[in-house]
């Protein structure tokens, strides 16, 4: 393993494979803030330069967290498949990125050699790759997944309608909730983040969820994306769910501060598929986002779009119909600004679907960070060119619970048209009978009426 | 009935306005115009111009809970009580599959509000005219203080002179005010919780000597704060990250002992201190009482009972 380069003459040193790792981001406030980024411009490529020639082995060998001290990359470590890995692991990380990119090679063929990478390996050639290199990488790969319907066939796009309220008032909830149906959100999930992180609370809004997908038949999964502890609670109180809700990290100590480890994911995925309400077999839903294992102290001195990679490892493992990065929540002392909210997000959903999950995104700003609506609008473009699965959905894109600017109902719909995309197919169908879109999935006079459905 | 009609009105005058009826103003005006503006292109004195008086309506007059934008809602009144449940921008109708003007542009101007919070400074007038002591962490500017919250919780060595000679005469409860996330937000609301913390306090005979303003600040700011003076409890009010419902919202920290390594969850919070949240002599008050609980039981945060 060769960790030192010429580049203009001069030399630069790395003195370990996660010092190369960190150092060949794209720049990043979050890795700044750990003390890890690039110094100049020159050393980040030549950091490019000694991981492009960095062999998949070496990735493996080297976990960001020893093996030893760490679930997650115990889980990692042993997921993989040693046959298709030993058929790999002398590849180099340019040589992974071409394999990638070329034409000879379908994404059948990539989710093939999926089953032998490591996330470190995932991070590593998506840190050689430039945005269209992510957005080219990441079409040629379809992840589908199924709850009550499946999500991410080709010719759709898929919306969570995230009905927020600051309150939890139940009646200010359902009109975001009718809202966002009439523009065709809501077929990946109806799904609401809490104030309330209590089991009779999650109950009595998923009873109310279930209400509503009776009353109207609506082919779609619900969720309330309490603790995982508390969803476990609403369940055995009788709460009827199909999706189980966690925030996860890279790292176990990570998942400790948040409060959970595998054991307690894979209980609650247990409890989902014996006693919840879906079809499946996917039952689970992540979200994750770079820069949350720092704020945490639990990023063990790595950067964070490998511990990124890390989270959709360990993802993997509880086979989620939902995996969403919350790319611009954390704010700039991660992600500094639109360009680099944007990268990140590029980032993400490529490395999700390389690991071969259902990946979203949360296409999203702070108002303490240089992005505004523009921001996310581009976000959502290059990531419905990139085949992403689905956005959220809120009411004009602000959501007055987070306090936080994501994208409308309106953004899914546009998209849908730019691109000649429809929701899920037995929502769209819904939609048609409804009368909120026509066959090609374009808005009627009828749709964002709520009053349609009073 | 009335209020109906008054809504009527306004969304006429909006809608108007989209449609320029009443931009009458020629190019030649411009110049004028520029003439009478200020340095963020406010107006300081009307000008003299050719729009024969005419003004356009502030759009941020606008009560989003009672404007209905959808184009024939089958049951109007229905959507209205629907849209009174939550602040969510319901009914905002649509421009093919995009926003209509007008809702996009109160989008934008909300996010404007919440963007100047937090990206422009709390003025010198304001500091001096409350007469704050005027001190700054080690964040050399905005951006800095935005990308290292490690800095915006320090002191340098002559910062901590004047904090030390401010507090020579070791007050046991010390008020400092952090521009934090909000500079509108501390503008809106320190001066008035400032007298309600400190006369509560008076009441039981504690005086907290003067107020700090820090420049660049984060909570953990008011821990070194404590190693520099020795108080015991010290308030700091800070301006909270925006949202657009409002940009002028405050908290107040409140802690026992502030030192180097306190646990976030020591600290006692007053959040959401705005015209429609929580008052500013309210949460003064509140403040207050809870600094002689803390003195009382030399505790703060989930250890406070």
């Amino acid at each position: 393993m060769i960790l030192k380069t010429k580049l203009f003459g001069h030399v630069y040193a790395f003195s370990s494979l996660k010092e190369v790792l960190a150092k060949a981001n794209e720049e990043k406030s979050g890795d700044k803030l750990a003390g890890i980024a690039a110094e100049t411009a020159e050393e980040r490529v030549a950091a490019k330069i000694v991981l492009s020639e960095i062999t998949l082995e070496d990735l493996r060998n080297h976990p960001v967290v020893p093996y030893e001290t760490d679930e997650v990359t115990r889980i990692i470590q042993d997921d993989v498949n040693e046959s298709i890995y030993n058929e790999i692991k002398r590849m180099t990380v340019a040589e992974l990125r071409e394999w990638i990119l070329d034409e000879a090679h379908t994404g059948e063929d990539i989710k093939r050699i999926s089953r032998g990478l490591t996330s470190e390996m995932v991070a590593a050639v998506a840190k050689l790759m430039s945005n269209m290199d992510l957005i080219y990488g990441a079409k040629k790969i379809r992840i589908t997944a199924h709850c009550n319907t499946t999500i991410g066939e080709a010719g759709t796009l898929s919306s969570r309608l995230q009905p927020n309220h600051p309150t939890d008032d139940p009646d200010g909830i359902m009109a975001s909730l009718l809202e966002g149906l009439t523009y065709g959100a809501g077929d990946a999930l109806l799904g609401l983040n809490p104030v309330d992180d209590s089991a009779e609370s999650v109950t009595r809004i998923l009873k109310r969820f279930e209400e509503i997908k009776r009353k109207y038949e609506i082919p779609t999964q619900t969720c309330v994306l309490a603790h995982v502890t508390t969803q476990m609670e609403a369940i055995k109180m009788g709460a009827p769910t199909d999706l189980i809700f966690q925030s996860i990290a890279g790292s176990e100590l990570g998942n400790t501060a948040f409060g959970f480890n595998a054991a307690t994911i894979e209980e609650a995925r247990q409890m989902a598929l014996g006693r919840g309400t879906a079809t499946g077999p996917n039952v689970m839903y992540f979200e994750t986002g770079q820069g949350s294992e720092l704020s945490s102290e639990a990023h063990h001195g790595a950067d964070q779009v490998t511990m990124e990679a890390r989270c959709y490892g360990f993802a993997k493992h509880f086979q989620p119909f939902l995996v969403n990065t919350v790319v611009g929540f954390i704010g700039p002392e991660y992600l500094y600004d639109g360009r680099q909210v944007n990268r990140a997000g590029l980032e993400d959903h490529f490395m999700g679907k390389l690991t071969g999950i259902s990946m979203g995104c949360d296409a999203c700003y702070t108002n303490h960070m240089k992005a505004d609506q523009n921001t996310i609008e581009d976000l959502s473009v290059l990531l419905t060119a990139a085949g992403c699965n689905y956005f959220m959905g809120i009411p004009h894109g602000d959501d007055v619970m987070l306090n936080y600017q994501t994208t409308g109902f309106q953004e899914t719909a546009s998209l849908r048209e730019i691109f000649g995309l429809t929701a899920i197919r037995p929502f769209h169908e819904w939609l048609l009978r409804m009368g909120y879109v026509d066959e090609r999935g374009h808005l009627t006079g009828r749709a964002g009426d709520a009053s349609t459905l009073f | 009935m009335q209020d109906t009609d008054v809504r009527a009105l306004v969304e006429q005058m909006v809608e108007d306005m989209l449609k320029g009826k009443s931009i009458q103003a020629s190019s030649d005006s411009k110049s004028s115009y520029a003439a009478s503006v200020g340095q963020n292109n406010r107006v300081e004195k009307m000008p003299e111009s050719t729009d024969g008086g005419q003004i356009l309506p502030d759009i941020t007059q606008i009560d989003l809970r009672k404007q209905l934008l959808v184009k024939n809602p089958k049951d109007r009144e229905g959507y209205l009580a629907m849209k009174a449940k939550t602040p969510a921008r319901l009914g905002i109708g649509r421009a093919g599959a995009r926003y209509k003007t007008a809702t996009m542009l109160r989008v934008r101007a909300d996010h404007a509000a919440a963007q100047d919070a937090v990206f422009s400074d709390v003025s010198e007038e304001f500091i001096k005219k409350n007469q704050f002591v005027f001190v700054k962490t080690k964040c050399k500017d905005k951006d800095e203080y935005l990308t290292r919250p490690d800095l915006g919780r320090r002191f340098a060595d002559k910062e901590k002179e004047i904090i030390k000679a401010a507090y020579k005469d070791h007050p046991k409860v010390i008020i400092v005010v952090g521009d934090g996330l909000s500079s509108s937000a501390v503008e809106a609301n320190a001066a008035e919780m400032i007298p309600a913390i400190s006369q509560g306090l008076k009441a039981k005979g504690i005086s907290t000597g003067p107020i700090l303003f820090i420049k660049y600040a984060r909570v953990g700011a008011m821990d070194d704060i404590g190693e520099i003076t020795g108080a015991e409890v010290i308030c700091m009010l800070v301006g909270e990250r925006p949202g657009l419902v409002t940009a002028e919202s405050m908290s107040a920290y409140i802690a026992y002992n502030p030192r180097h390594g306190l646990a976030e969850a020591k600290r006692t919070v007053i959040s959401n201190i705005h015209k429609g949240g929580t008052t500013a002599v309210e949460a003064g008050a509140h403040a207050s009482g809870i600094i002689m609980k803390m003195l009382e039981q030399k505790a703060s945060g989930i250890d406070l009972k």
